[in-house]
């Protein structure tokens, strides 16, 4: 079980909403996903259009939990109103603390983003902080009252996959906070990695999203996280540089 | 009376005479949304009681994808 602030969850997989050909598409991803935490945005209604289909009205909202996130906010006087307005609908207490310091690369601005997240958990938010992969940062998150830290694997829709593991290794020795891997997953490989690194679970969006088949996806990286954890948990062999036969050596009736 | 809705200058009756009333106004009422008034955030049950006023800021978001 994964647990976050008085959360628990089956699933270590959380799912992005953005970005899908088309809400039926949308709602068949993240049925096979499995996954029991939906993030979405805030953003203002086109009210002379309010015919406008909101994903909301597609899927059942009492099935998941929402992770509503703070994109769009530039300093975390933003990010708490956002957090605020989201909380406003009745339907969650987390928030994703995401506050993009670099339009280029999308990377989150990290004071902003510790000063947020002091200002949410004293307002009693459960904080998830999208953060970059800095170590110090990521402690200094969990001394904040962050509930999860988020690093990113790599910048936020890029599907570059794991570029620092290192980095992600000692977040995830030193957190005592759940460690989700946030950003820039690309393929059921690099999510399975992120789990066998030791990550308490993934988010990830566009690698769905974006994908040829994005149900075929959603289904493919509910396995690799479950297979990644699986594998942590179980423990790999030492990596050696020569090799180790797996037949026994004794008993060889061939050959003379 | 002429109010700000999202940004854009809004002509409503006076007859609207709180939040609540231009919700209905637009049609909005069935959709999940949120308001903020003048930077006031409100919970649903306070927009019968958010009165409204000529040169108000009046927000209404709601949720949409996102990662």
């Amino acid at each position: 079980m994964l647990k976050v602030g008085n959360y628990s969850f089956k699933s270590r997989l959380f799912l992005g909403t953005g970005k899908y050909p088309d809400f039926d598409i949308q709602k068949q991803a993240v049925d096979k996903s499995e996954t029991e935490v939906l993030t979405f945005s805030v953003r203002r209604m086109n009210i002379y259009d309010p015919s406008l289909p909101n994903f909301l009205e597609k899927i059942d909202g009492n099935q998941y939990t929402f992770l509503p996130n703070t994109a769009g906010a530039k300093d975390a006087k933003e990010a708490v109103r956002i957090a605020k307005l989201a909380a406003a609908s009745g339907r969650c207490d987390m928030v994703k603390v995401e506050i993009i310091g670099c339009d280029k690369t999308l990377l989150p601005d990290p004071v902003e983003t510790l000063k947020a997240t002091e200002e949410l958990v004293a307002e009693g938010f459960i904080v998830l902080p999208y953060t970059s992969d800095d170590v110090v940062l990521a402690k200094k998150l969990e001394e904040a009252g962050a509930h999860a830290v988020m690093p990113g694997a790599s910048p936020i829709g890029s599907g570059q996959g794991i570029i620092n593991p290192l980095n992600l290794s000692f977040i995830i020795e030193q957190s005592s906070v759940p460690v989700i891997i946030d950003a820039g997953i690309g393929s059921p490989a690099d999510a399975a990695y992120a789990m066998e690194l030791g990550a308490d679970g993934v988010l990830l969006n566009t690698a769905v999203s974006g994908a040829g088949d994005p149900v075929k996806m959603a289904e493919a990286m509910k396995y690799a996280v479950q297979a990644g954890r699986l594998g942590y948990e179980a423990g790999r062999i030492p990596k050696k540089n020569y090799a180790v036969a797996s037949s026994p050596e004794e008993g060889i009736s061939v050959g003379n | 009376m002429k109010i700000t809705v999202n940004g854009n200058g809004l002509e409503v009756q006076e007859d609207i005479k709180h939040i609540k009333g231009l919700i209905d106004f637009l049609g909005l009422e069935d959709k999940p949304l949120i308001v903020e008034h003048n930077q006031q955030i409100l919970q649903k049950e306070a927009h019968e009681k958010a009165v409204l006023e000529s040169g108000d800021k009046v927000e209404i978001v709601h949720f949409v994808g996102g990662g």
